[in-house]
Order: C-alpha cells, then sequence, then structure tokens
C-alpha cells in the first residue's frame, strides 16, 4: 500500500469532512431563516451578524446540556443508535464527486474521497442501513413514543426505498454505469445546442419519484411521520438529550445533503455549466460579486437601523467572497473551482427546495403516505423502467 | 427477439409451463369476478389449464417422434425435453386434475373455498415441470423450490383449522431445512466441478479419482435432500404430521404430484450427474430402502387415523420405488415409472373416497369413521376395497403390476435378500389395509350421515377406478409407455 | 497476506455473529447479530472482488429484509417468549450430532481440500463485473431467472393467503 496516498487519501476525508460539518451547520441555519421568513419572522439574528453563530452557539448548548439516560433504557443499542446514525450517514459522502478531475503539473486531483464503480450501489447501501440508528434508538429507549417512531420509520424507509430505487434505475439504462463519475460524464453536451443532455429531461417522471421518494427517506416533512411532535412527542428520539441528540440531527441533516447532491449528479449534470456559451464561465465570479455587494449593502443597512458593532464583521465576510469571486477571473482556478460552483449552486436549490417544502405543505397521515409509497410511486416508477428500457432497446 | 442465445426452440419447450403460469396467474385475477357460489368457476378454469398444457404437451410429443427426436434440449444445455420428462409431466398432469376434481365440494364444505387453492396447484406443477426437465442444478433447485413453497401453503390453507397451521409449519421448517442441506449438497457438486450443468458435473465427476472424500460429502448432502424430499426413512418424520394436518384434498395431492415430481427429481440427478458414483450411493440406498420399508409398513400398523396410516403407507411405498433404483437395470426403471402411475391413481382413489367422508360436522379421518361403509354407500366401499387391494399389491389390480416389475428388476441383478425383505412386507401391508376393509364390511355404521359425492367426487371415483383396473387387466399399453420413459443412466 | 487478514476478519464475524444469533435470548440481539453477519457475506463478496454483489447482499439482506424482522419483532411483543426456556432437554444430543456433522464436513473438506479447482488469482484489481453478472442472468441462466419469479409470485400469494383474515 502506498503511504502516499493513504495520506491523500485521510487528508482528503478530513476536508470533505469539515466543509460537510460547515455546510450541516449552515443549513440548519438556512432552514431557520427561511422558517422564519415564511413565517413572517426574523428568523435568528441575535447570535452573529444575520445569527450566523447560531450553529456555533447551538453546538455549544448540546455540549454542555445535561446528557441524561432513562432507567429503561437497552444499555448497549441505545448507546450504540446516535452513532450508528450519524456514521452511517457520513459514510454516504465518501462515493460523492463534486467537480471535473483536474490535472495540473502531471498531477490529477480527484474531487471525492472514492470513486467506486458501484457508487450508487455503495449509497442505497449505507442508506438503507441508515434506518437502523433509528429503529433502534426507537426500540432501546424503551418508550412508548420513541418504539412508535421508530417502527414508523422503518416501515416508511422501507416502503420508499424501493421507489427511490426504482426511480434512478431509469437514469442507469441511459448512462450503463454505476459509478456516479460516469453517470455525470454521460450528461455532457447539449441537445440543438441549447438544452443540456441532463437526464431531467428524458427521466422526468423518474425525477419526480425520486424526489418524492427522498422526501420520505429522509423523514422530512410532508413525511416526518417518525418524528411527529404532535403525536409522538419527538418520535424516536424522545428520548435522546444533549450530543446523543445533536447526532440525530447532524445525521438528518447530513442526509438531506446526500440526497441532494445525488440528485444533482444523477439529473441535474451534477458540475456540467447549465449552458453552452463561453460567457457563462464568468457567471460564478458574477454571481460571487453580486452577492458580496449585497452582503455590504445590507450590513450597512442594518447597521444604521440597530447600531450593533457586530455588523462591522460583514464586510469582512463580503470581502472574502469578492475575493473568491475575483479569483474565478484567473483561468487556472475557474477551471478547477467553476464545476465545484455550479455543483454547489445545484445542491443549495435543492436544500432550499426542501426547506421551502417542509414550511409549506402539511404532514401525511400514516395510510396516506403507505399508499402513496406503494401504489403510487412504486408502479409510476416501474412504468418508467419499463417504457425507458423499450425505447433504449428500440 | 431471438438472438444467438436463445430460438424460438426454447419458447416452445418451456410452453407448458408458461400456460399453466399463466392460467395461475389468471385464476388469481378472475376468482375476483366469482360469487361465493360460483366458486367451482375457478377449478374449471384450472381444468382449462390443464387441458391446454396437455394439447401443448402432446403437440411437443408428436412433433418430437415427427423429427425422430428422442430428446430435445434448449437453453443452452439447461433444460431437456426427453421421455422420461414427458412421462412424469403427464403423471403430473393428471394427478392435480383427479386432486381438483374431487377438492370442489371439499373446500366449499371446509367454508375455505378460494381461487388462490386452484392457482397455487398450477404454480405448483409449473415447478414440477422444471424439476422433471431441467438439466442444471439452479433450475432444478429453483423448480423444486416453487412446487415446494406452493405446496406448504396448500397444506396450511385451512387457515382457522390449528391442525391446518401446523402442518404447514412443520412441513416448511423441515422442508427448508432439507432444501439448504441439498442446496450445501449442490454447491459442494459445482463447486468440484465448476459447471452447473448436469452432464457437465457428471463427466467432470468420472474424472476425479475416486475416493475423493469431498464427492462423498456431496453425495451424502445431496443425497440427503432427495431423501428428505421423497419422505424415506429416516428423512421421513415430517410426512405423517404434514399429511394429517393438510386438508384431506391436498394430503391426496401432496402424496401424488409433488411426490412423483420429488421421484423424477430424484431420478434425474442420481442418474445423470451421481451416475459415475454409483458404487458409493447403492449400498446406501440399499439400507434407506430397508429402513423405509420396515418403519414405513411397521408404524402404519397401529395408526388410528386414516391420513396418518397413508402417509406412512405411502413411505412404504417409496421405500419399493427405490428398490427399482437399487437394481438400476431397464426392468428397475421401468418398473419405477409404471409404479409411480400406479401409484396416483389408487392412492387418488383412496382419498377421493375419504375427501367425501367429510361432510358438515364430521371431519371424517379416524378409521372408525370408515366403519360401516358398506352398509351406508355399498359402491364406495367396493370401491375403496379394489383401491386397498391394489396398494397391498394383489393381482388382477394395477399394484401388482408396479410391484412385479420392481421385484423382477431385484432377482435379475441378483438381490435376492432385498426380494424376499419386500415381499415379507407386502404380507405385513396386507394386514393394515384390511384393517380398513374390515372397518368398513364387519363393523355397524356409527353415524347415520349420508356420504358427500359430488359430480366431481364421482368423476374421480370412475377415472381412478376404471385406470386401476385397466392397468391390472390390460397393461400392455402402460408398460410401453413407462418403456419409452426410461431415463438412461449416464455413463 | 492484507488478503488473508481481510479474510479472517469477515469470516470470524461471519461465525461469531451467527453464533450469537442463535444464542441471544432477546430476539432484537439476535437480530443485530444476524445483521453483522449478514455485513460480514457482503464484505466476503467484496474480498472476492463481487463488488455488485456485495452492494445487493447489503442493499437486500441487511437494508430490506432485516429492517422487516426487526419491524416485525418489535411489534410483537416478545417478552413471555424471551422468559420461556430457549432450549429443550435434548439440546446436548443436538449439539453432538451437530459437533459429529461439522467434524465430518471439516475432515472430508480437509482430506480433499485439493479437489476443488480454482481460476488462478488475477493480479490487481479486477475489471468492473457488474455487466458480467448482468449477461449471466440474462444469457446463461435465464430460464431459471424467470422461474424464480413464479417462485416469488408464489411466496406472495402464499404469504397473502396465510397471513390475511378474509379472502
Amino acid at each position: 500500500m502506498d503511504l502516499t496516498i493513504l495520506i491523500i487519501s485521510l487528508a482528503k476525508i478530513a476536508v470533505v469532512l469539515t466543509v460537510l460539518f460547515t455546510c450541516v451547520a449552515y443549513v440548519v441555519w438556512l432552514e431557520r431563516k427561511v422558517a422564519g421568513r415564511i413565517q413572517n419572522r426574523w428568523g435568528p439574528h441575535r447570535t452573529g451578524p444575520f445569527g450566523l453563530l447560531q450553529p456555533a452557539a447551538d453546538f455549544l448548548k448540546a455540549l454542555f446540556k445535561e446528557d441524561f439516560t432513562p432507567a429503561q433504557v437497552q444499555r448497549p443499542i441505545y448507546f450504540l443508535a446516535p452513532f450508528l446514525a450519524m456514521t452511517l450517514a457520513l459514510m454516504s459522502i465518501a462515493v460523492i464527486p463534486f467537480g471535473e478531475n483536474v490535472t495540473i503539473a502531471g498531477r490529477t486531483i480527484f474531487f471525492e474521497i472514492t470513486d467506486l464503480n458501484i457508487g450508487l450501489l455503495y449509497i442505497f447501501a449505507v442508506t438503507s442501513l441508515g434506518v437502523y440508528g433509528i429503529a433502534l434508538a426507537g426500540w432501546s429507549s424503551g418508550s412508548k413514543y420513541s418504539l412508535m417512531g421508530g417502527l414508523r420509520s422503518s416501515a416508511q424507509m422501507i416502503s420508499y426505498e424501493l421507489g427511490l430505487g426504482f426511480a434512478v434505475v431509469g437514469v442507469l439504462i441511459l448512462s450503463g454505469t454505476l459509478s456516479l463519475r460516469g453517470i455525470v460524464n454521460a450528461q455532457s453536451g447539449f441537445w440543438f445546442g441549447i438544452i443540456p443532455k441532463w437526464y431531467i429531461w428524458p427521466q422526468f417522471v423518474g425525477f419526480l419519484v425520486y424526489l418524492t421518494a427522498a422526501f420520505a427517506e429522509t423523514n422530512r416533512t410532508p413525511f416526518d411521520l417518525p418524528e411527529a411532535e404532535g403525536e409522538l412527542v419527538g418520535g424516536f428520539h424522545t428520548e435522546y438529550s444533549s450530543l446523543k441528540f445533536a447526532m440525530f440531527f447532524t445525521a438528518e441533516y447530513t442526509n438531506m445533503i446526500t440526497v441532494a447532491c445525488l440528485a444533482t449528479l444523477l439529473f441535474f449534470g451534477g458540475w456540467m455549466a447549465p449552458l453552452p456559451w463561453a460567457w457563462v464561465q464568468h457567471v460564478p465570479a458574477l454571481v460571487l460579486l453580486g452577492m458580496a455587494a449585497l452582503m455590504t449593502r445590507t450590513a450597512l443597512r442594518t447597521y444604521r437601523l440597530e447600531r450593533r458593532k457586530s455588523y462591522f464583521a460583514v464586510p469582512g465576510l463580503a470581502g472574502i467572497v469578492g475575493l473568491i469571486g475575483l479569483a474565478f477571473l484567473h483561468p487556472v482556478f475557474a477551471a478547477v473551482a467553476a464545476p465545484m460552483f455550479w455543483f454547489a449552486s445545484k445542491v443549495f436549490v435543492f436544500l432550499f427546495l426542501y426547506i421551502w417544502v417542509r414550511w409549506s405543505v402539511p404532514r401525511f397521515r400514516y395510510d396516506q403516505l403507505m399508499h402513496l409509497g406503494w401504489k403510487v410511486l412504486l408502479p409510476v416508477a416501474a412504468a418508467n423502467i419499463l417504457i425507458t428500457g423499450l425505447v433504449v432497446a428500440l | 427477439m431471438f438472438n444467438e442465445f436463445f430460438s424460438r426452440q426454447d419458447l416452445l419447450l418451456i410452453k407448458p409451463a408458461v400456460l399453466l403460469a399463466l392460467f395461475g396467474c389468471g385464476i388469481l385475477l378472475t376468482d375476483l369476478l366469482h360469487e361465493r357460489r360460483h366458486k367451482y368457476l375457478n377449478a374449471v378454469t384450472a381444468l382449462l389449464g390443464l387441458g391446454f398444457t396437455g394439447v401443448q404437451l402432446a403437440l411437443i410429443q408428436r412433433a418430437m417422434s415427427a423429427a425422430g427426436y428422442s430428446e430435445v434440449s434448449g437453453f443452452s444445455g439447461g433444460l431437456v425435453v426427453d421421455g422420461f420428462a414427458l412421462y412424469f409431466t403427464w403423471i403430473f398432469l393428471i394427478a392435480t386434475a383427479i386432486a381438483i376434481l374431487f377438492s370442489v365440494r371439499y373446500l366449499e364444505v371446509e367454508n375455505e373455498h378460494h381461487g388462490e387453492y386452484y392457482a397455487l396447484m398450477l404454480f405448483s406443477l409449473v415447478g414440477m415441470y422444471f424439476l422433471a426437465t431441467a438439466m442444471d442444478l439452479i433450475t432444478l433447485f429453483i423448480g423444486l423450490e416453487t412446487m415446494a413453497l406452493s405446496v406448504y401453503v396448500l397444506a396450511g390453507f385451512l387457515r382457522g383449522d390449528r391442525r391446518s397451521n401446523e402442518a404447514a409449519m412443520k412441513y416448511f421448517l423441515l422442508g427448508a431445512f432439507s432444501s439448504g442441506i441439498l442446496a450445501y449438497g449442490f454447491s459442494l457438486l459445482y463447486g468440484l466441478t465448476g459447471s452447473t450443468n448436469l452432464r457437465a458435473v457428471a463427466d467432470a465427476l468420472v474424472a476425479r479419482p475416486s475416493g475423493d472424500p469431498v464427492v462423498y460429502l456431496a453425495l451424502i448432502t445431496t443425497a440427503t435432500g432427495l431423501l428428505f424430499k421423497v419422505a424415506a426413512v429416516p428423512f421421513h418424520q415430517w410426512a405423517p404430521d404434514a399429511y394429517e394436518g393438510a386438508p384431506t384434498s391436498i394430503t391426496g395431492f401432496m402424496s401424488t404430484a409433488p411426490k412423483a415430481a420429488a421421484f423424477a427429481f430424484l431420478l434425474r440427478v442420481f442418474l445423470v450427474p451421481l451416475a459415475p458414483l454409483r458404487p458409493a450411493w447403492e449400498g446406501l440406498l440399499v439400507v434407506v430402502c430397508v429402513l423405509t420399508m420396515v418403519v414405513g409398513n411397521l408404524a402404519a400398523i397401529s395408526q388410528n387415523n386414516t391420513k396418518r396410516l397413508f402417509a406412512y403407507s405411502s413411505i412404504s411405498h417409496v421405500g419399493y420405488m427405490l428398490l427399482g433404483l437399487v437394481a438400476g437395470n431397464e426392468t428397475g426403471l421401468k418398473g419405477i415409472a409404471v409404479y409411480l402411475l400406479v401409484y396416483v391413481f389408487m392412492n387418488l382413489g383412496i382419498f377421493t373416497v375419504l375427501v367425501a367422508l367429510r361432510r358438515k360436522d364430521i371431519i371424517g379421518d379416524e378409521i372408525e369413521d370408515l366403519s360401516g361403509l358398506f352398509f351406508k354407500n355399498p359402491v364406495s366401499a367396493v370401491f375403496m376395497l379394489i383401491f386397498l387391494l391394489s396398494l397391498a399389491g394383489i393381482p388382477p389390480t394395477a399394484g401388482f403390476l408396479g410391484k412385479y416389475f420392481i421385484f423382477l428388476s431385484l432377482i435379475e441383478t441378483r438381490h435376492y435378500v432385498l426380494a424376499v425383505i419386500a415381499v415379507v412386507f407386502v404380507v405385513v401391508a396386507l394386514y393394515y389395509y384390511f384393517r380398513l376393509v374390515v372397518m368398513m364390511f364387519m363393523r355397524e355404521a356409527t353415524d347415520p350421515e349420508r356420504l358427500n359425492i359430488s359430480p366431481g367426487v364421482a368423476v374421480a371415483l370412475a377415472i381412478t377406478l376404471a385406470m386401476t383396473l385397466v392397468i391390472g387387466i390390460y397393461p400392455e399399453p402402460f408398460i410401453r409407455l413407462a418403456a419409452g420413459s426410461v431415463l438412461v443412466p449416464f455413463r | 497476506m492484507l488478503d488473508q487478514f481481510f479474510f479472517y476478519i469477515f469470516a470470524s464475524v461471519i461465525l461469531l455473529g451467527g453464533l450469537l444469533t442463535i444464542t441471544r435470548r432477546s430476539a432484537v440481539h439476535s437480530a443485530i447479530f444476524l445483521i453483522a453477519t449478514l455485513l460480514g457475506i457482503a464484505g466476503l463478496f467484496l474480498h472476492l472482488q463481487a463488488e455488485f454483489l456485495a452492494g445487493v447482499q447489503v442493499i437486500l439482506y441487511v437494508g430490506g429484509i432485516m429492517v422487516l424482522f426487526l419491524f416485525v419483532i418489535m411489534l410483537v411483543n416478545l417478552d413471555q417468549a424471551a422468559r420461556q426456556r430457549q432450549f429443550n432437554r435434548q439440546w446436548w444430543l443436538a449439539l453432538l450430532a451437530a459437533a459429529a456433522v461439522c467434524g465430518e464436513a471439516l475432515y472430508g473438506l480437509y482430506r480433499g481440500r485439493g479437489a476443488f479447482t480454482f481460476p488462478g488469482a488475477v493480479p490487481g484489481n479486477m475489471p468492473p463485473n457488474t455487466q458480467a453478472v448482468g449477461n449471466a442472468l440474462y444469457q446463461n441462466y435465464m430460464l431459471p431467472f424467470e422461474v424464480a419469479s413464479i417462485m416469488l409470485l408464489v411466496a406472495m400469494v402464499g404469504a397473502v393467503v396465510m397471513a390475511k383474515k378474509r379472502l
């Protein structure tokens, strides 16, 4: 075993995990912010400018809270469950490619931890294991609500995993590979010189099924029955507190990011730019510079209203964003980072969609959930496979 | 549509199975359209399906004889239709048809008349078809499981009845266990030979040095699994419990069609891939045969439940049939074929009468329930007598013919001791069969209730009796048929 | 060297998991150890460079079937069963028989260890074989593959027949 490969892999894992945790933290922030706006309130805005330090505060709170273990729990499993949930959630990120491979000075940089030739199967395997964290947590807590939550979640995950798996088969038929990088590469090019050859077009039905099933797989509203507060107190994590609860929380948001990444890779061409023209390569710089300008303006205006010194931090932040934007004007940096920019923006759109739906749509009833999974999504996805197969064969 | 891997001929060869599967699915669908009192239409559909399959089989047979082929193989050697396969498929079809005939009224009495019953029968036939035709370990195994799963469910079809549930459970657990052993044997065979094709396995085994311990391990595990499936002693314990608890109509079915299929499977495996190991398994089989005859016949004596009694009787018959394999010459294999054909008719005849004994509030599976049958319903009592005589092997009934060939083959191959043992146990069998006769003809009736003879039961009785007598009196054409089915052992 | 190390790791996970599955008193614990066993088998597949098989093993057995097992175990109250005696009085006889069979098998396999013919080990990584699995299933083994669908249909119909209150 080559030592350098090992070191590079470890470094990559460290970087990816750091970025991932940061993303998770700020998705939570985004969720609270968007929720606030949808409900016509501010959301977090006290800790740091725009409440940007809220995730750090939340983490500290979770860290210093009393870690309470109820008396009736099944010991080893109760402690195992949150670790299981989080580890499995983190594992799936290993095969997700974030950008195009670049060769600089004779060395190819791979933008993922590893490129398995069964990458997609791997992700499904790991996410299908994710249910154990929840089911075992529900069972080992020794509480009715937790048990109900665990049961609901295992039934729900099983039902929608089928839909999820069936939905992507169409993509597999079209691309002919299970490697995520291969699937993205199969989506390069444009029809009529303008419409990107993304699988969203031929696989629109598959995408819809995937999206619905993905909501259910991540236990997000409208499918958040495992933790329905109104009925089950907190569902499977009722008896968990402090860091153990935080682990479940992290797992949930990591899963969200994973399915968003997967949707991007499978249906939206991953890191491919959406338009064929040359000027598109300047879009990242424009967007980032625009963001920087907007941030500065908002910060100044807010400072005039509130007179809080913390807002002086914002122009600094805006400066960093602006610098990155300027860096995009350099061709080498652009070649490396532009695919990542596109990838990140597509993922962001999906995450926003998740949050949007969560705060707009009411929860399903349990029988409706099962009905939708088995009697609508599954047949539709199966028909989609059949038609795709027929079209490809002909 | 047809490429280098498949041809039209491949499809033709599996057409009987396809037809059966389609009719099975059709029954599942049309069942929803029938009202409760019209459920017998499902049986009609099933019989229709069997008819179509029979026609298809006859067409294949005619095409083969017209072209002068003795066997046609398809799916790149994974499937072969030869005289053996055709003969056994006919047996399965006939047995199932008769079982369907006497099931209708029985299910009505039990108040469990659902289309799934017939559908599962047809699905089990699909499995049996592949047991008779497959030349590939995997196909054989999957065919076996298809048949077995259907029969497990059928054994537990009376869902409100604890005994039926128990039977299904025991049958399922032991069946799954034995399938596991069989799969282990198959995996060893595959590991040793690198192929799942039966002929390739045999080729590779011939090339091996003799006395290889792993080969024996493969042989023992495979043989154990196979003997489990035909319920030979010492792997018979599941049979009496499963037979007793299952619905009577299914007991009749189980003891004929799936048994014949298991035999086809056993013969195919012993005579093709395991044929090179004949010196090793012959002694094994002798022990199993003797044990099977001894235990089957002796245990049958003390039974008070008719279904249990016939379970043990069927075990003892397996012993006789296996003797034909021990002899292993053409007469012996022909004997097995004739024996199975005859056994199907006589055993189904017995079970037709037993099914008619099930009336409202009377379960009718104790020996006492037979008492005074002659005074209540002389016809069925006389029929029963003939079937019993045939089971015991008394001429001029058909049962004699089967035993005759088996004994002949034993003498031809100089297995005199085995022949003597077999004859001795014919006498023992006579004893317990005549217990039933005494009950029917010399006791007063304990209950006044009349027998439940539906048109289906009447037809089934007529067919089984006619065949039992015809084969016994004019055996020529049937012997010729059986001779055409003899599987040439791999050499 | 590393190969052997991984093989023994997976093998011991499988065996230990299997042993604990049948000896644990709590059904949930048994299920968890069964999961460990199945994961070990997936690991062995991976070790043999059968990555598709490994993935499917995890998705179907661990992620599908065992979740349903666990679901049923949690749904049914098994406290009563857990208090009952786990083995009947003949357990030593069964153990003896199992040991005898095991010894026999081990002896046979040991004596005939040269009997199995293996294709030579491929140095380095094998090319992805997912497509090979597909070709085998849809070409040479098409027939058993299709018959298996009938078998699964039977299993499904059978489950409904046995479990549904009113047909």
